[in-house]
């Protein structure tokens, strides 16, 4: 007798273990190629995975072959034209294979590999080159959280769920409800019968048939259901998602000549780094971009990492900008705001002490949070030393040097630990 | 038996399939197939989905099997393909195991599940179990103990000396994994028991016996050794892989059993890769003969027949070589014809056949096919089997490219004086020593750099491919000191293609000298 076995159901994913040892090994190449696809993104598409592929030729699996030279030797099918001792043109027209060479043996083709990273997967990879601690991943890679909430009683739901008092409160309403016209109407006969009782002797089919329609509606109040199915009422819980407020989140950044690709594409990474984390505390998140040189201009988020400027810097344009829209479209009442500036800390030199009074005296106050990173890796420049000075006296104000990817996350450790999950 | 009888026992049919539906199903194949005397291994049939499937694909079709990036690779490949509709994934796997392992997959029909079962169940099973290379290569009691025995040590080992160690001695003797396997001597079955108990015995050997090898090294101070030093090894070896297991002088206990592993796998699969034509063409025309036998029983219905016809010759579809999508010879195509061509010329068999098949013609194709199928390899099978008639039906004809000459060469078609050369030919392609390139380990020099030389012995002035020299890289790496490859020149005179050399040896040598 045949064994048939069901394996339908035994554990999926038996390659996990696999792909994440090709995923391991390929991490550099993988690696470049989530850093090429950030920095064709927005800041705000981080739930989507990535198409990744990999130059073939980097995975190839070496193993001993014949090159394509010297005599080879193969049978086709299908002889249409050709007599012994023929001669033949090399490639051989149409002959899928070129005459019987090279192409089958030499295997892979040129083409690139490519493969799709899962959303997880991609956030990892991202994750990685910020050096994020796990417990930081793991609560940002979440999706929107929800929390479960009383609303009110439903009239389904499960057992475990009955309100009893409501219930209950509910099935007497009915009864009496349901009762009360037959109630009504003993009343009624039982009048009747003591006025025909002073009679008695001339109304005794009468009084008997009172009497019997009296039995007859005692029983029928009887038969109500004392509690019925709809009389139930349940707790009801609804999940919401728990982050309800709203975010604004301006990013602030210096396209001045000395920005480089470079020090944009860490920029970005920072930008990306505190969307997550709004995200997971708001439900709503708007985005101002706000590029400046010497004049300061809201765009786009195209316009703001792609597009070129050059010329001198002046910081404190920008943050007049932001203030100004602040007070315009977000007012802080209703508006969590953050700002988030990055720049290489070229300012020009009687314009930081304006910023740290715009800073101090303005904005600051707005903002729930207000984070700066200076990309550079050489001498702290003039900006840097006026903003040090904010430190001391707002708690909401976090400045970090960065010179490579991994020093961003420390910007918002503060961030993170001030708004536990 | 009679019509009325068969009419009332008619199988289901329809598309949808059941676990019963199923079952009668293989009752009747099963019933058939015995007839025909098709000695068979038990059959255990396992219902699968399309995502398992693709992992079977990925771990090289075995039901476990150790982990590694290229099985990753391979699935991610398969995955992307089947998900863009690039590809449809194979109706069935089937493991050569004792019970014999088929693999249906939920999302085909009944008539194919049935078509599956006669084909793999029945038809591979038994070339399974009936083959002389399988039953000399392969254990098929014992192969999915030992996969299980393979995962879980490799699996300790990446906890004891880390994943990346391990994954780059498995990159190195997978380059090597085609020169790994024993071609002509009988390997020692396999046994999970024994492989356990002898092992951590083996790895105390292994060790002493590789010590004792180098032991002799020093050995120079006697100023006496004119005479020609001993030739180690004394033979050519075509087993890389088994040379590095037992030889390399620097190799871990644990790294010697994972080249062992590896090899075993290589071996494992050593008889499928000879067997292709042979193997595919006998489960078709056994698919082919039980269903059709089991209609002529009135068994089964016309619809059931339609699908089935519809699928069998969309398999067996073989282009011709001006065909766009003309990919080489279909090997489903060529062995069911040459099958059918057999027991043709036993049946029915023409002057022709006669004169070329004396000794078959006019037989018992059921005793010529047990006989067939017991006793070759595509290579030998071709060469004996393939008849004069299947060639001109095919219209096969042979190119040769050789490029000293400015234009390729029509070497042989069918035609009367070609019939012999298009055979050889043919079988020549099917011939794993023709396709694959010839290198063996020729010395070592043990008394100098103890440098480790290979020689390549080209066929048909074929050079070795680009390969070679990462190949060779992985080498070095299993050997630990300088490796070498020559080449065998057609005057037979050798010419070093490739040296790659090893300077420092890694912490952990260093570390063993320390401790002695």
């Amino acid at each position: 007798m045949v064994r048939i076995i069901d394996r339908r159901f035994d554990s999926k994913k038996k390659s996990t273990a696999n792909r994440q040892r090709f995923m391991r090994r390929f991490k550099r190449q993988i690696r470049k190629a989530v850093a090429d696809a950030i920095d064709g993104r927005s800041i705000r598409d981080l739930d989507s995975g990535e198409e990744i592929s990999i130059p073939s030729k980097d995975l190839s699996e070496p193993s001993f072959q014949h090159g394509k030279e010297g005599i080879w030797e193969q049978v086709f099918t299908g002889n249409d034209r050709f007599a012994s001792g023929d001669g033949i043109d090399r490639p051989m027209g149409g002959g899928g294979s070129g005459g019987g060479s090279g192409a089958s043996n030499e295997g892979e083709s040129e083409d690139d590999f490519v493969f799709q990273l899962s959303r997880d997967e991609f956030l990892d990879v991202f994750f990685d080159d910020l050096a994020l601690p796990n417990l930081v991943r793991t609560e940002l890679a979440k999706l929107t959280e929800y929390k479960t909430q009383r609303a009110g009683f439903t009239s389904d739901g499960v057992p475990t769920n009955i309100n009893v008092v409501r219930s209950l409160r509910g099935a007497i309403g009915r009864r009496k409800a349901l009762g009360a016209p037959l109630a009504a109407r003993v009343q009624e006969i039982d009048e009747e019968i003591e006025t025909l009782e002073q009679n008695a002797s001339a109304h005794l089919d009468e009084i008997a048939a009172l009497r019997d329609e009296r039995s007859r509606l005692l029983i029928r109040i009887e038969a109500i259901p004392f509690i019925d199915r709809f009389d139930l009422r349940y707790n009801n819980r609804v999940r919401i998602p728990k982050p309800i407020t709203q975010a604004v989140m301006f990013c602030v950044m210096d396209v001045s000549g000395s920005m480089d690709e470079q020090k944009k594409a860490t920029g970005k990474r920072f930008f990306m780094l505190l969307y997550l984390f709004l995200r997971r505390n708001y439900e709503h998140i708007d985005v101002v971009f706000i590029r400046h040189h010497t004049i300061a201009k809201e765009v786009d988020e195209d316009e703001f990492f792609h597009s070129r400027e050059s010329g001198g810097t002046v910081v404190s344009s920008a943050l007049r900008l932001m203030t100004d829209i602040v007070r315009d479209r977000y007012p802080p009442g209703a508006w969590n705001v953050y700002g988030a500036q990055a720049s290489d800390g070229d300012n020009w030199d009687n314009d930081s002490p304006i910023c740290y009074d715009i800073l101090d005296k303005e904005l600051l106050a707005l903002c729930r949070y207000f984070a700066y990173i200076e990309i550079t890796t050489g001498e702290a420049q003039n900006l840097w030393r006026q903003y040090e000075g904010l430190t001391g006296h707002h708690p909401n104000f976090a400045l970090q040097r960065i010179e490579s990817l991994e020093d961003i996350y420390p910007v918002f450790r503060e961030l993170f630990k001030k708004e536990p999950a | 038996m009679s019509d009325t009888t068969l009419a009332s026992k008619k199988l289901p049919s329809g598309a949808e399939w059941t676990f019963e539906a199923i079952g009668q199903y293989h009752e009747e194949i099963a019933r058939v197939a015995a007839n025909y005397k098709l000695d068979t291994y038990p059959v255990q049939v396992e219902m699968i989905t399309s995502e398992q499937m693709m992992d079977a694909y990925a771990s090289v079709g075995m039901p476990v099997n150790y982990h590694h990036w290229s099985f990753g690779k391979q699935f991610l490949a398969t995955e992307k393909r089947y998900k863009r509709g690039q590809m449809g994934l194979a109706y069935e796997i089937v493991i050569n195991s004792d019970p014999c392992i088929a693999y249906l997959m939920e999302e085909n029909t009944l008539t194919m599940q049935a078509l599956v079962i006669a084909h793999a169940a029945y038809g591979h099973n038994a070339f399974f179990k009936g083959n002389y290379l399988f039953r000399t290569w392969t254990s098929p009691d014992a192969i999915v103990d030992y996969l299980i025995f393979a995962r879980n040590y490799i699996a300790q080992c990446e906890q004891r000396h880390g994943v990346d160690a391990v994954e780059e001695l498995l990159d190195s003797c997978h380059a090597l994994m085609n020169v790994g396997v024993d071609r002509y001597k009988r390997p020692p079955k396999l046994s999970l028991l024994k492989e356990q108990a002898r092992q951590s015995e083996r790895e105390t050997y292994l060790q002493r016996q590789v010590n004792e090898l180098w032991r002799t090294l020093p050995a120079r101070t006697t100023e006496d050794t004119k005479e020609e030093a001993p030739r180690f090894p004394p033979e050519p070896q075509e087993n890389i892989l088994y040379f590095i297991e037992k030889h390399a002088p620097l190799l871990e206990p644990w790294q010697r059993e994972i080249v062992r592993i590896v090899r075993k796998v290589a071996q494992y699969f050593f008889p499928q890769r000879q067997t292709q034509v042979m193997n595919e063409g006998w489960a078709s025309f056994w698919h082919y003969t039980l269903l059709n036998t089991l209609y002529d029983e009135g068994l089964l219905a016309d619809s059931f027949m339609m699908e089935f016809l519809h699928s069998h010759s969309s398999v067996m579809y073989q282009p011709n070589y001006n065909d766009p999508w003309y990919n080489g010879i279909n090997p489903y195509a060529l062995g069911f014809a040459m099958w059918q061509d057999i027991k043709r010329i036993c049946e029915s068999p023409t002057d022709e056949d006669r004169e070329w098949f004396p000794d078959i013609a006019g037989s018992n194709w059921q005793e010529t096919f047990d006989f067939a199928m017991r006793n070759f390899k595509d290579e030998s099978f071709i060469a004996q089997f393939l008849s004069p008639r299947l060639m001109r039906s095919f219209k096969l004809f042979a190119v040769q490219d050789d490029d000293k000459k400015n234009k390729l060469f029509v070497s042989a078609i069918h035609e009367e004086r070609g019939y012999r050369e298009l055979r050889e030919r043919l079988s020549n392609q099917y011939n794993l020593g023709c396709r694959e390139p010839n290198i063996q380990v020729w010395s070592v020099d043990f008394r100098g750099d103890r440098s480790l030389t290979l020689r390549y012995q080209p066929y048909n002035r074929r050079p070795l491919g680009k390969s070679v020299e990462e190949v060779m890289k992985h080498l070095a790496r299993l050997w630990g000191f300088a490796v070498r490859l020559e080449t065998v020149e057609p005057n037979g005179s050798t010419s070093l293609t490739y040296e790659c050399r090893k300077e420092k040896r890694r912490g952990d040598a260093k570390e063993k000298t320390a401790n002695n």
